[in-house]
């Protein structure tokens, strides 16, 4: 789950790309290949989003519990 | 003599009753320098409390010693609280301190206030040091209490922001008197093993007492020291410690804390739809724009009327070709004018034209003679006339005189 890019650089990335895209000088094969990577890219921030998993957890003494504000 | 003596015991109990049962002495605040301070092993603490005239013995059990936000040492000023009795067996007098603090109502705060000049000119409250809080922390380590409003509060902001948010709790105490070693623990352990994408450090408000742990040098230090960025949390609104000075960020109240550290997911998730947007129109336009210009050349005559342009290039052609041929003409018809009147010219100067008028030409063996020098009486010339040769024989010979 753990995945092989950072957050921060993938959005700034998308950032780059969508100006890239928005100048008008890329031919039309380079506009196709920059179209084909943000969408790439930006499926894996979202995936990134999805796969984060909750978790409440404690540790104590080098030992992690599930951690419930409830239970006090 | 018939007094009775009575023993030291006596004596002694009798000074203690009187002094146990004087209401003045059982509550006294006073002040003084400590000196000859010693930290039973048992955890009581025995000193000497003076001024310059005078001293008195001192004794703090273990049981009140415990309650202490300072280290009391040799030389400090204090203001003792606590009672007067006497100690038996030895018989001496004393002050059992149930409270003490340092003499002076603004010490504490001078503390803070020094502590602080020194860190910022060591730095240690820089920008450039100042760490950027990552966009979106995977995991968000806290240190606090696992009890109370501050945990429950990040806990509530953070999972409303983000559901899927992992927060890391590694329970601390937030006050009392070494709270600071067990919160700078917690920074290294997280560090140590990276535990978090960023720490929240926090604590609801109190008095300068209560938050003096964060006022602690070596949590600045630690704080400072730290690879993961710290949010701290500590106070509400106005109470600064030094630990919000050097942390990279400040938050005013945990949730806030908790706010700046989890990012709201449906933002993020917006912000990037917006991309694929950008994306999707940008490229639409651009093949737009190719589509229009392909109609824009399409639409052009040599597309529409391919044979025009050939047409016209014919008639060029055939123009030229006129042109040429006239021009040929021309320059062959000077040139034919030119040759006639040459012949004419040649024609004239024909040595056939002069024998016909009268002249001859005479050769020896076939060779022009111009001067009668190159004949030699006795020589067989030949004379060419307009109408035939005669070969004749030299009989004379003579010279013009002046040649």
């Amino acid at each position: 789950m753990k995945e092989e890019i950072n957050f921060e650089d993938a959005m700034e990335k998308l950032e780059k790309i969508a100006d890239e895209l928005e100048s008008e000088d890329l031919s039309l094969d380079e506009s196709v290949k920059k179209f084909e990577d943000g969408m790439e890219l930006s499926k894996k921030c979202n995936e990134i989003l999805q796969n984060a998993e909750k978790k409440i957890t404690v540790l104590i003494n080098g030992e992690e519990k599930d951690f419930s504000v409830d239970n006090e | 003599m018939d007094i009775k003596p009575i023993t030291v015991e006596e004596l002694n109990k009798y000074i203690k009753n009187k002094i146990d049962g004087d209401e003045f002495l059982n509550n006294v605040y006073v002040k003084g320098e400590i000196s000859n301070f010693k930290l039973h092993y048992t955890g009581h603490m025995y000193f000497t409390l003076k001024d310059e005239k005078s001293l008195i013995k001192c004794i703090m059990f273990k049981s009140y010693a415990g309650y202490l936000n300072f280290t009391p040492k040799d030389g400090m000023k204090v203001c003792v609280l606590g009672s007067v009795s006497v100690f038996e067996r030895d018989g001496v007098y004393q002050i059992y301190v149930k409270a003490m603090k340092e003499d002076g109502i603004g010490s504490l705060y001078e503390k803070y206030e020094k502590l602080k000049s020194k860190l910022e000119e060591e730095g240690l409250f820089n920008k450039e040091h100042k760490k950027k809080i990552p966009m979106f922390p995977e995991t968000i380590g806290v240190l606090t209490s696992s009890t109370g409003a501050v945990i429950r509060d990040i806990i509530n902001v953070g999972t409303r922001r983000n559901p899927n948010v992992h927060i890391r709790l590694i329970p601390v105490p937030v006050q009392g008197p070494g709270a600071e070693k067990d919160i700078i623990r917690g920074i290294k352990e997280f560090n140590e093993k990276k535990l978090a994408d960023v720490i929240i450090l926090g604590r609801g408000g109190g008095s300068l007492e209560d938050l003096w742990p964060f006022n602690e040098e070596s949590l600045a230090y630690a704080i400072y020291e730290s690879e993961i960025p710290i949010i701290s949390a500590v106070g509400h609104e106005t109470d600064f410690t030094i630990a919000d000075f050097v942390a990279d960020l400040r938050a005013p109240t945990p949730s806030a804390a908790a706010e700046l550290a989890v990012p709201n997911i449906e933002d993020v998730k917006y912000t990037i739809s917006t991309y694929e947007n950008r994306y999707k129109t940008s490229l639409k336009r651009k093949i737009q724009l190719m589509n229009l210009r392909y109609e824009k050349c399409m639409a052009r005559r040599v597309f529409k009327e391919p044979m025009q342009k050939i047409n016209e290039k014919y008639i060029l052609i055939d123009n030229l070709v006129k042109k040429l041929n006239s021009n040929i003409n021309n320059v062959l018809n000077k040139a034919k004018l030119k040759l006639s009147q040459n012949a004419t010219k040649i024609d004239a100067l024909s040595p056939m034209k002069i024998i016909a008028r009268g002249y001859t030409i005479s050769e020896i063996n076939g060779k022009i003679i111009k001067t009668a020098h190159e004949i030699n009486v006795g020589d067989t010339i030949e004379l060419k006339y307009i109408d035939g040769n005669v070969k004749a024989n030299v009989m004379e010979k003579t010279k013009n005189e002046n040649k």
